[in-house]
């Protein structure tokens, strides 16, 4: 608790006290937390001497500000026509069954998010995912299988 | 001096100033442009459509409410092509709406089943989505049901609790086809800042945000032989309730009322306006024992400036946003509150009914009433004091169902006792009321002689702007008085929360000093609260504050030392301001809550 009334001190402090600091704080808070926490929006409210509703309003509205808690990869698959028409279901089915959850699940061991997003700009490699910041274009399932488990290598050495 | 800008309207030629918009125009030639999410009282949002009119030589539709006038527009309220995009407009939103009309409470009184009627919107529009949609429907608090099949997000009450209110309890959350009005991550109303003040109910389009009816519970307390079911009767509802029963605004229906609810039933029909007076002889005195105190001597827990405490959303608000500065507020009890008290005591025992088979009901022209009856410090009598709160319109609702012609009912009188009242309790309906009715008591508590204003009206507190000053200088204090010999009364009148928190913003910033404030959650006062009649606009408000001061003006007794059943209670079960039982019965205390 007292960790995040820091956090966001810090970055209301950095982005200044006004509605204008809202988004880059909000951005701020996913950065270090990977989501928004009630308590932190408690925070921001406070700090920014708006109301809370105001803070829960605009958190939901922008997708890439979670709300609720994330695994430390997010993986968003593009759900717009053209990655449809390229195959985005098999990609998805694909995520589904290696990950073993649904989509807007998070893995067991909190590695993993599963989200849909809105045009990635990738119309012309379709399908694409983003998985945190790294864009994955053209996918199949086999390459999909490829980067989870690159990912899993990375996070589990040993294995 | 702004230029004046021509146009035509339907062919019909219009000079308006520079500004006006579209709809402004129309209105002022008697054309009727249907909107949604425009309201008088709030910004313009342009998010509903349905006002879209035609400019001649354009293509595109505009929305009337947003657009200003411009020189030699030739607009067509009614073409073809408006007409057909309006009901398409309507169409989609009913589509998302879940228009259970006959078992919708907002029947008869719904302005999107209006529109839908008068363009005959059938059953082979666009696809129903409601089966489709997962919604919330929020019953949990005691004042107000929040309905989000009903939402049609226009956003009225959004801007009503954000801008107007500064309360911001209700936002836009998620987007697109998830877009929905919410509160703090969705939890019920009754768990965040909201103060009941019902003035997004009074505003709400369709049937989303509603009161929550106890009429038919009052209906069969009154069915039962055991129960003696008491009624009171706030002041602002005597000028409002006509409206709901199909009178013009600004009528004084006070006669009728009474009449209207003993035929309805009630076993005995009294007034708040009497514990409104009995409230300013409590809040008079708390007022000059604090002023005492701190002038005389220096007390420091004796804080000023005092505020008044009759508002159950200001308190609520207070409660949230300041709560360091509850012991600012009176702990006097609103005169709902004190009435309830005295009713399953006093009155009981006057009457010779055992209090626990008194039905204590009140008529109000406020939702936050209901969630103060509710309060668990409410229950000096050792019984809830205030069973049930109906609104305005719920009892124009009782009306109705009973086949009462009102408008043909003959006036009656309340019961005795506590039915009496004066003319400083009437005004306890209209912002600055409770100021000026304190100050004609205090003022001859203090000199022995009256405010020194014609006839008794005391002009600067009264009006309609947001906040409201006013200095009035002591002069010949009676000797046991007279540390306030030539002090600088300074008072402070403010309503609408918006404006209550720019007062307390200035207090707390040490930038005023004012020795009583009062305040009124709702624009215009109790006569604009959130539980009057639908609609209730600036205009509205005014009427209405005419008629509570022409009551005033036409009461024998006008101050409220002088009720003659107020002086009696004294006598016989008070015996002084602020006396123990007094404050037993007629004095609570506040609780402070979180903001967020």
């Amino acid at each position: 608790m007292e960790d995040v009334k820091q956090m966001v001190k810090e970055l209301a402090g950095k982005y200044g006290h006004s509605e204008k600091g809202l988004l880059p704080i909000l951005q701020g808070i996913v950065d270090k937390e990977r989501y928004i926490s009630e308590e932190a929006m408690v925070e921001v409210a406070r700090e920014l001497d708006i109301s809370a509703a105001q803070v829960f309003g605009t958190a939901t509205f922008y997708s890439f500000l979670e709300t609720k808690p994330t695994g430390k990869y997010v993986i968003r698959v593009c759900k717009t026509i053209s990655c449809m028409m390229k195959g985005k279901n098999d990609i998805i089915r694909e995520l589904e069954s290696v990950l073993r959850i649904h989509m807007g699940e998070t893995t067991h061991d909190g590695l993993f998010s599963l989200r849909e997003t809105n045009c990635l700009g990738q119309c012309h490699k379709g399908p694409a995912m983003l998985v945190n910041d790294t864009p994955y274009a053209e996918l199949t399932p086999e390459k999909v299988r490829q980067i989870l488990c690159d990912i899993r290598k990375k996070e589990f050495p040993g294995n | 001096m702004s230029e004046m800008i021509n146009l035509t309207i339907d062919n019909v030629p219009v000079s308006v100033p520079e500004g006006t918009t579209i709809l402004e125009a129309a209105k002022k030639i008697n054309v009727r442009i249907p909107t949604l999410c425009y309201h008088q009282d709030l910004c313009v949002a342009g998010n509903c459509r349905v006002c879209v009119v035609e400019q001649k030589g354009t293509d595109r539709l505009m929305p009337s409410c947003a657009m200003p006038v411009s020189e030699g527009m030739e607009i067509l309220t009614n073409s073809l092509k408006a007409r057909s995009a309006r009901k398409h407009v309507i169409e989609l939103l009913v589509s998302e709406h879940r228009a259970d009309c006959t078992r919708c409470y907002k029947n008869g009184n719904c302005e999107l089943q209006e529109l839908s009627s008068e363009y005959i919107i059938g059953e082979d529009g666009f696809i129903d989505l409601i089966p489709y949609k997962e919604y919330t429907i929020d019953h949990y608090s005691p004042s107000i049901i929040k309905d989000d099949s009903k939402c049609i997000r226009c956003q009225r009450c959004v801007r009503t609790c954000n801008e107007l209110q500064k309360i911001g309890a209700l936002a836009v959350a998620y987007k697109g086809k998830d877009m929905k009005i919410s509160t703090f991550f969705e939890k019920p109303m009754f768990e965040v800042v909201c103060t009941n003040c019902g003035q997004c109910v009074n505003r709400c389009p369709t049937g989303a945000l509603t009161e929550k009816t106890y009429v038919d519970l009052v209906w069969s307390e009154m069915n039962r032989e055991d129960k003696h079911v008491v009624v009171q009767t706030a002041p602002a509802v005597r000028v409002a309730l006509g409206e709901a029963l199909g009178m013009e605004p600004g009528m004084i229906v006070t006669g009728k009322l009474v009449a209207a609810l003993r035929r309805l039933g009630f076993d005995s029909v009294l007034d708040t306006d009497f514990t409104a007076d009995l409230t300013i002889i409590e809040e008079g005195n708390e007022l000059l024992q604090r002023l005492k105190k701190a002038l005389v001597d220096k007390d420091p827990a004796a804080k000023l400036p005092l505020t008044t405490s009759c508002s159950p959303g200001w308190v609520k608000f207070i409660e949230h946003a300041f709560p360091g500065y509850l012991d600012h507020v009176s702990t006097a009890k609103s005169p709902q509150q004190m009435f309830g008290a005295l009713a399953k005591t006093f009155y009981a025992k006057k009457i010779n009914v055992e209090p626990e088979n008194i039905v204590s009901v009140s008529i109000m022209p406020c939702t936050a009433k209901k969630y103060e009856a509710d309060r668990p410090e409410m229950r000096s009598s050792g019984y809830k004091d205030v069973d049930y709160v109906l609104t305005t319109r719920e009892l124009a609702l009782m009306i109705r169902q009973a086949g009462i012609d009102f408008a043909s009912l003959p006036d009656d009188d309340y019961d005795s006792i506590m039915g009496e009242s004066s003319g400083a309790g009437v005004i306890f309906g209209a912002t600055g009321g409770v100021m000026e009715a304190a100050l004609r008591t205090a003022y001859e508590v203090v000199t022995g002689r009256e405010v020194p204003f014609e006839n008794l009206n005391i002009t600067p507190v009264r009006g309609m702007d947001g906040v409201r000053e006013a200095t009035i200088k002591i002069e010949g204090a009676l000797p046991e008085w007279s540390f306030l010999e030539g002090v600088e009364l300074r008072c402070c009148v403010a309503h609408g929360l918006a404006n209550a928190k720019k007062v307390m913003d200035a207090v707390k910033a040490g930038t005023v000093n004012y020795h009583f404030i009062e305040i009124m959650a709702c624009p215009g006062g109790c006569l604009g609260g959130g539980g009057q009649p639908i609609p209730t606009n600036e205009e509205i408000r005014r009427k209405r504050a005419e008629a509570i001061y022409r009551e005033d003006a036409h009461k024998p007794i006008r101050k409220s030392h002088e009720n003659p059943e107020v002086i009696r209670l004294y006598e016989e079960l008070l015996h002084e301001p602020l006396s123990e039982t007094a404050h037993k019965l007629l004095h609570t205390n506040y609780r402070a809550r979180d903001r967020y």
